[in-house]
């Protein structure tokens, strides 16, 4: 059968190493006209150098305000497919696990009442079914609620919280980070699903400072695991390494702050002066681990691009227990949170996120408003400046 | 609050909703503001307005809109 539109720009994209989007949009086209017109107007978009859809519109399912993002065709007459080529957001496991009979049935649903397109885990940390109409949302709503799943967020509210594998796969982790998303979603599920905030508000929780979400740079609030003490060193395992590859150049001296070094043939490490970037341990596993007092960094006001430019996080506190808080189903932080966003209901403005806020109104007013302690940590990256100025009496 | 409190400021808020649709875009912490006002002297608190929303909500009488940023409206078939 021919092609419905041609789509010789796509065509280009079919032609290197890497797996193509384009090609698995045109197997889900042989069963999809929606996804025929998609393919038709993505080509068009690439010809132009612009995109083609209307942004907003209203696109729900009952009872929520969030989970739905709407796309209208700037050209309905000639792609009728996707007169309404709507999203919906659904709130993937902690960590990413699925059982194959899910992702089945998730694809069948998208099959039968979507153009055949799923998105996983982008920017955002849903699954996303591409391509719906307003007719057939609550359909597919109800479809996937079947299967335990619920919708994500989107607008100005609390958006979908994502998490790295954590504990379940990784020998990094410093906490569960798997807990206390799953936790945390459930305790926040209102917030998620009604758009009651200025702007959106994201949460994202990594097990350690390589950061697999991006947590650092894509999130309002962003927890990162870290330790407190020194890091556990097996000088056998260093010295198999140095047999293998050149320590001094791949590792030591690619150390941020150069607080580690060699005395005879043992590795000394200076832990006060450790940023914990995790170079070292990620390229030595088997000879050196994170402490044992662990924890995580909380990092606020990171966020993309739009309105007034790029943020990094940070830092806000430098070492939280959350091991202990899990204990009290996170008492201490749920109390933060629910500071942070009464203070930004308060003084934030339309579609100002949080750093932007506290940017505009300063960091002590920010600290004075949450009720917490300014301390010397709080510093926007590591050995910077606190943005505090303390007088002598304080820094004692 | 109390049962009739309750009821009060949920026809307060709906009633302001629907006097405003298609003049003015309420978000919720708009409305907070508003009743709180509104009902200064019976001492309510921020979390009480919000839960007389939140109940709005449940029961369908309100629903959000969204025109580039979320705002509150009363559903199309009313």
């Amino acid at each position: 059968m021919g092609k419905k539109h041609q789509t010789p720009l796509l065509d280009e994209l079919k032609k290197g190493k890497w797996i193509s989007f384009v090609r698995e949009m045109e197997r889900a086209a042989e069963k999809s006209e929606r996804t025929e017109d998609l393919l038709g107007q993505v080509e068009e978009s690439y010809r132009d150098k612009v995109n083609h859809w209307k942004h907003g519109g209203m696109a729900g399912v009952r009872g929520y305000g969030a989970g739905m993002v709407g796309r209208f065709s700037e050209y309905p007459d000639k792609y009728p497919g996707i007169k309404e080529c709507h999203s919906m957001r659904i709130i993937p496991s902690a960590g990413f696990f699925y059982n194959s009979d899910f992702l089945r049935k998730l694809a069948d649903i998208s099959e039968k009442h979507a153009g055949g397109l799923l998105n996983f885990h982008g920017a955002t940390g849903n699954i996303q079914i591409l391509g719906m109409s307003q007719a057939e949302a609550e359909d597919v709503f109800q479809a996937v609620a079947e299967l335990g799943f619920d919708l994500g967020g989107s607008g100005s509210d609390l958006r979908t919280p994502s998490c790295c594998a954590g504990q379940a796969r990784c020998e990094f982790a410093n906490y569960d980070t798997m807990k206390i998303c799953r936790h945390l979603t459930e305790e926040y599920l209102d917030e998620l699903h009604r758009p009651a905030f200025n702007y959106k508000f994201k949460f994202k929780f990594s097990g350690c400072s390589n950061d697999c979400v991006a947590s650092a740079a894509r999130s309002d609030l962003a927890f990162i695991g870290t330790w407190k003490d020194k890091i556990k060193i097996n000088q056998d395992e260093v010295k198999n390494y140095a047999k293998k590859f050149n320590v001094q150049k791949y590792v030591l001296d690619k150390c941020p702050t150069k607080c580690m070094w060699f005395e005879s043939e043992n590795l000394v490490i200076d832990d006060e002066n450790c940023v914990k970037c995790m170079h070292c341990i990620n390229e030595l596993p088997k000879a050196l681990k994170p402490g044992d007092e662990r924890g995580c960094s909380i990092l606020i006001g990171a966020k993309a691009p739009l309105v007034t430019g790029p943020r990094m996080g940070m830092m806000l506190v430098p070492f939280y227990d959350v091991n202990e808080d899990a204990k009290n189903d996170y008492e201490w932080i749920k109390s933060l949170i629910s500071n942070m966003w009464e203070f930004w209901d308060e003084y934030g403005v339309s579609r100002e996120r949080i750093g932007e806020l506290i940017g505009r109104v300063g960091l002590n007013t920010f600290l004075e408003g949450i009720g917490l302690e300014p301390i010397p940590e709080m510093v926007e990256h590591p050995r910077s400046n606190p943005f505090i100025k303390f007088t002598e009496d304080e820094e004692e | 609050m109390t049962d009739e409190t309750k009821k009060k400021v949920e026809d307060k808020i709906l009633g302001l909703v629907t006097e405003y649709v298609g003049k003015k875009r309420f978000k919720p912490i708009d409305i907070v503001k508003e009743m709180e006002k509104e009902f200064a002297s019976e001492g309510l608190t921020k979390d009480d307005i919000k839960g007389a929303l939140k109940d709005l909500m449940d029961e369908e009488k309100l629903v959000y809109g969204y025109a580039g940023g979320s705002f509150l409206t009363v559903p199309e078939n009313k």
